[in-house]
């Protein structure tokens, strides 16, 4: 059993509205952790637009995804969040004393007072690529990130995409597999120039198969693939055996797992009220995209609202003797002592 | 202002209006349009607001941008006529555009 981590709260999604939960949960001495399923924070800012302006975030008349990502994390630095990328909360569950056990899909444990759900349009995950009945094979053939090795040593492997993915696991894989076909719709690849060119001279030197064309039907039985057709763009179709699947077709979000924690939802949102946003549990709380209330609107300013007033509710369930007074950045000497500037 | 008509897979009807400078995107998610998603709000970078311009349209359009290309990669059964429809921006002379929406989206 891995050790627990404590921690006063617990948000879930490193999106700008996640980060900026840290700085008014930092405010009233609240500590936090946070979980994203991508590899970096900033959620869809960093994921979807890191490059395109932004024109409505109060004192920023345009601003980037990424810019927008770079500044909170300069803003929450002074409460020193601890990130943990490449996860995916599986659990939420109360223990008896009324603080939560938060588990990922890595197996990490937290052990905090409040949970927030900062996680936006949901967790990213590998988009399903457009093949008739790919998901018969999900469970013993087709994989969608090369988490073992091992197992696609000595296997047929198709690669499909154009993206970095795709050309970087050509090239890992090719030494590796019996065999491996790449298969993209056209002859320009989306990935670094310069894996694609030493994709090219694989396929020329006769080590792999370069396919352009999209996958047309799948082979195969009791879960394992044995054969895929693709249709080319020059003309007819190819039939190669294969007993692994590789496909990068990017991401996509989902709603996840959240949907089993109990949590009252309504139509993929999770209702709040409007003065805690908390949803039906109490201690567990949902701002930014993935919230409901009546007039919601899903800006990032009003994100940042509510985590404000959030933060505020998460206080006296972390410390409930405490008694919180209202101060302001601008003049409290306490707050600009947190914040490192006195 | 220009109509749009979109064809659903299923072969249903939609014909919309949408001012100059907006896009086909917009146009179909304003209207309800069934079947153009848009998860990234006409960023260009998700590829599910994809839809194939017909043919006697397609010039008129214009070719995918490189980075519109690169996002086609993300769509379901690509065809030369296939375009995000986030990355259409209307003007006068696409009166009467016609485009057909996809079995999927991604």
């Amino acid at each position: 059993m891995p050790e627990s981590i404590e921690t006063d709260v617990v948000i879930i999604g490193a999106g700008p509205v996640g980060l900026f939960a840290v700085f008014e949960l930092g405010l009233l001495d609240l500590r936090a952790h946070l979980i994203d399923i991508l590899d970096k924070p900033g959620g869809q800012c960093a994921e979807l637009y890191p490059e395109k302006p932004i024109y409505d975030i109060p004192g920023w008349p345009v601003i980037s995804g990424q810019e927008l990502t770079d500044r909170l994390l300069e803003q929450i630095r002074p409460f020193d969040p601890v990130f943990h990328f490449n996860r995916m909360v599986e659990r939420v569950d109360r223990r008896d004393d009324d603080g939560f056990r938060v588990v990922t899909d890595e197996g990490d444990e937290f052990s905090t007072k409040a949970v927030v759900i900062a996680a936006g349009g949901g967790s990213f995950q590998p988009k399903r690529p457009p093949i008739r009945g790919i998901e018969d094979y999900e469970s013993g053939s087709v994989f969608y990130s090369v988490r073992r090795m091992a197992d696609f040593e000595g296997q047929r492997i198709m690669i499909v995409g154009g993206g970095d993915s795709a050309l970087d696991w050509t090239l890992n894989l090719a030494p590796r597999a019996e065999r491996v076909t790449l298969v993209h719709r056209r002859p320009d690849f989306r990935g670094a120039p310069d894996s694609a060119n030493k994709v090219r001279a694989l396929a020329e030197a006769g080590e792999i198969d370069l396919l352009i064309g999209q996958v047309a039907a799948l082979e195969g039985e009791a879960g394992m693939l044995s054969a895929a057709t693709v249709k080319l763009v020059e003309g007819g179709e190819k039939r190669v055996e294969i007993s692994r699947m590789l496909p990068f077709f990017g991401l996509t979000m989902k709603l996840g797992p959240l949907a089993d924690w109990g949590i009252e939802l309504r139509d993929n949102l999770i209702p709040v009220d409007t003065e805690k946003f908390e949803t039906s549990e109490p201690g567990i709380f949902a701002i930014g995209d993935i919230n409901w209330y009546p007039g919601k609107l899903k800006l990032i300013l009003s994100g940042f609202h509510e985590a404000a007033l959030m933060a505020q509710a998460a206080k006296r369930i972390v410390h409930p003797d405490e008694k919180v007074v209202f101060q302001y950045t601008t003049s409290s000497s306490n707050l600009q002592q947190k914040l490192g500037i006195i | 202002m220009p109509k749009i008509t979109f064809f659903t897979h299923e072969g249903k009807e939609f014909t919309v209006e949408a001012p100059v400078g907006s896009t086909v995107m917009e146009a179909a998610i304003r209207n309800s349009v069934p079947g153009i998603e848009a998860e990234c709000g006409g960023a260009c970078a998700c590829a599910t607001c994809h839809v194939y311009v017909d043919k006697a349209w397609q010039e008129k359009t214009g070719e995918p941008s490189p980075n519109e290309e690169d996002m086609l990669d993300f769509a379901f059964e690509v065809r030369p006529n296939s375009r995000l429809s986030c990355q259409i921006r209307l003007r006068d002379e696409f009166d009467g555009l016609i485009v057909r929406i996809p079995e999927r989206q991604g």
